[in-house]
């Protein structure tokens, strides 16, 4: 199914998450708000997104950025969902109840982000020792051992 | 970490061992945990009643040292995720990066990428059969399956001129041409392979032994497969019938006649057994590369030293030895990547540990963990 089929089959079945898809780079995106992200990937769910293929994060200057990319065997179609969470305070319902898949990459990210989120069953560090401080894959993260490579450009 | 906080962590915290229960700490640093894995195991007798990984014994940051170097100082990173499959990274990385560059490839160097990794299936594949066997006790086996890697990796450097770091993959085509002689050297080494596999097939698979130790061992279920996210020979040896040269084909794929393999039981078994086809398929797959493989260019003529792509983000994705392996680039239109996040499959692959492991004596822990063929550079990153 190409990009155009998932929009229109996406649209017809709920039209309440159609205002919130776009295209970049030749992949649909679904942006939406933090609180309303358990009930559109329950609907992504019912879709038959059937896999949560990637948990990740980015440090935007202002928030940061939860990106899940979900993939669907029987569509054959990709779709990444992008939820801003807020710097300071950054909390989201955990997608574990849905895709089992995320248990440990939603660890992973608060590991490396400090988002926290609501309803894991074992939120804790995973690749970083437990008495570890800070988030490292923030951009303001400062850390003694980390060398800023000079610029040869 | 201090000794006072490694015991808190793994014993006081978490655990209240009852009367019968025994708490064993398998690893980080031991032949059967393929790695730095440590696996904190809950025994009730010598039955496993939870099993706990503990990863990022060699977490080295990879993901953030990206962020510091410009988009080709980063190709030499990726060699080091996965250490036995060092070709994935290089190329799942490349593709993101011309996806968001709009880089298109020489068709050329789309053959000869499908080819080194094809033949890096095989080496991987061995080296995971191998060390199956080592696992349950078929040291000879070991040897066997090592030989045949030991040859792609010969090839490999002949290619490129490193063993297991190759580097060859580079955004906008590949390092170098291939040598003289080095198409009979892999037409020749398929040849040879197939019967090296009906040897381990006989040696191996035949042997009562490992199949009392493999089979109904870490039973994988289709619909926890996919609701966990394992993909490759882990999820195909459930009889989840994906894989993404086919089913989401990228490159040259589309050109060529293979087969997936499947299992339809779901446990260890299926899983070596899975691999061991796919080697076949391999063989398959270089022969009509090479015969279908027309002269002309291996790189993008005109490409920059520097890349600076426009703001945005790509992902893409192939079908490693583990799984899918995919590559998310953030770039906000400078020299080095914003971000970088490798979604690694031996990762996604290990979180089903606990689960398969529970109920299974543990000395079927050891086969279960070989199953899932974890490579730790890529878990921990």
């Amino acid at each position: 199914m190409n990009i155009n089929e998932l929009r229109e089959h996406l649209c017809e079945t709920y039209p309440d998450l159609c205002p919130l898809f776009s295209i970049e780079f030749g992949d649909g995106v679904l942006a939406v708000d933090a609180d309303r992200l358990l009930d559109a990937a329950t609907d992504l769910k019912e879709l038959g997104f059937d896999r949560l293929s990637m948990v990740t994060a980015v440090d935007r200057p202002t928030h940061l950025e939860l990106v899940y990319r979900l993939y669907s065997r029987s569509m054959t179609a990709a779709l990444f969902i992008k939820c801003n969470v807020d710097r300071e305070e950054p909390r989201v319902h955990s997608l574990v109840g849905l895709w089992p898949a995320a248990l440990w990459q939603e660890r992973e990210t608060f590991d490396m982000f400090g988002i926290v989120f609501e309803g894991h069953p074992d939120l804790r560090r995973i690749l970083l020792p437990d008495d570890w401080e800070g988030y490292p894959l923030r951009k303001d993260y400062r850390d003694d051992s980390v060398i800023r490579r000079p610029d040869y450009i | 970490m201090t000794a006072e906080i490694e015991s808190d962590a793994c014993f006081a915290n978490r655990i209240e061992p009852g009367v019968d229960e025994l708490v064993v700490n398998v690893g980080p640093s031991h032949p059967s945990t393929h790695g730095v894995c440590r696996v904190i195991v809950h025994l009730d007798g010598e039955i496993v009643t939870k099993a706990e990984p503990v990863i990022g014994y060699l977490h080295r940051g990879i993901e953030k040292m990206a962020e510091n170097r410009t988009y080709l100082q980063v190709v030499p990173l990726t060699d080091r995720l996965d250490y036995v499959g060092s070709m994935y990274a290089n190329w799942a990385y490349c593709r993101a990066v011309e996806r968001l560059a709009g880089i298109q490839v020489p068709e050329r160097a789309e053959y000869l990428r499908v080819i080194v990794c094809e033949m890096q299936r095989i080496a991987s594949h061995m080296m995971s059969l191998g060390s199956a066997a080592a696992d349950t006790g078929a040291a000879t086996m070991f040897i066997y399956a090592f030989d045949q890697r030991e040859r792609v990796i010969e090839a490999f450097e002949e290619l490129c001129g490193a063993r297991l770091t190759y580097n060859y993959v580079r955004p906008g085509g590949v390092s170098f041409d291939l040598p003289e002689g080095w198409t009979e050297l892999v037409l020749q080494f398929c040849r040879d392979h197939r019967d090296g596999l009906e040897l381990i097939d006989r040696l191996f698979f035949g042997n009562v032994i490992a199949r009392g130790r493999m089979k109904h061992v870490g039973v994988l279920s289709a619909e926890d497969a996919v609701a966990w996210g394992a993909s490759g020979p882990v999820a195909r040896g459930s009889g989840v019938n994906w894989d993404a040269r086919k089913h989401d084909p990228y490159s040259v794929y589309p050109r060529f006649d293979f087969d997936v393999p499947t299992g339809s039981n779901g446990d260890c078994y299926d899983r070596a057994r899975v691999r061991l086809f796919e080697c076949y398929e391999s063989c398959r797959i270089i022969e009509q590369a090479l015969s279908q493989m027309t002269p002309g260019p291996i790189k993008t003529p005109g490409m920059p030293r520097l890349l600076a792509p426009r703001p945005g983000d790509a992902y893409d994705q192939i079908e490693s030895a583990r799984g899918t392996l995919g590559v998310y680039l953030v770039s906000d239109g400078s020299v080095r990547p914003y971000r970088m996040k490798v979604r690694s499959p031996a990762f996604c692959n290990l979180a089903l540990l606990p689960m398969l492991a529970e109920g299974h004596t543990l000395s079927d822990l050891v086969v279960i963990l070989g199953s899932l063929d974890p490579v730790f550079g890529e878990v921990d990153r």
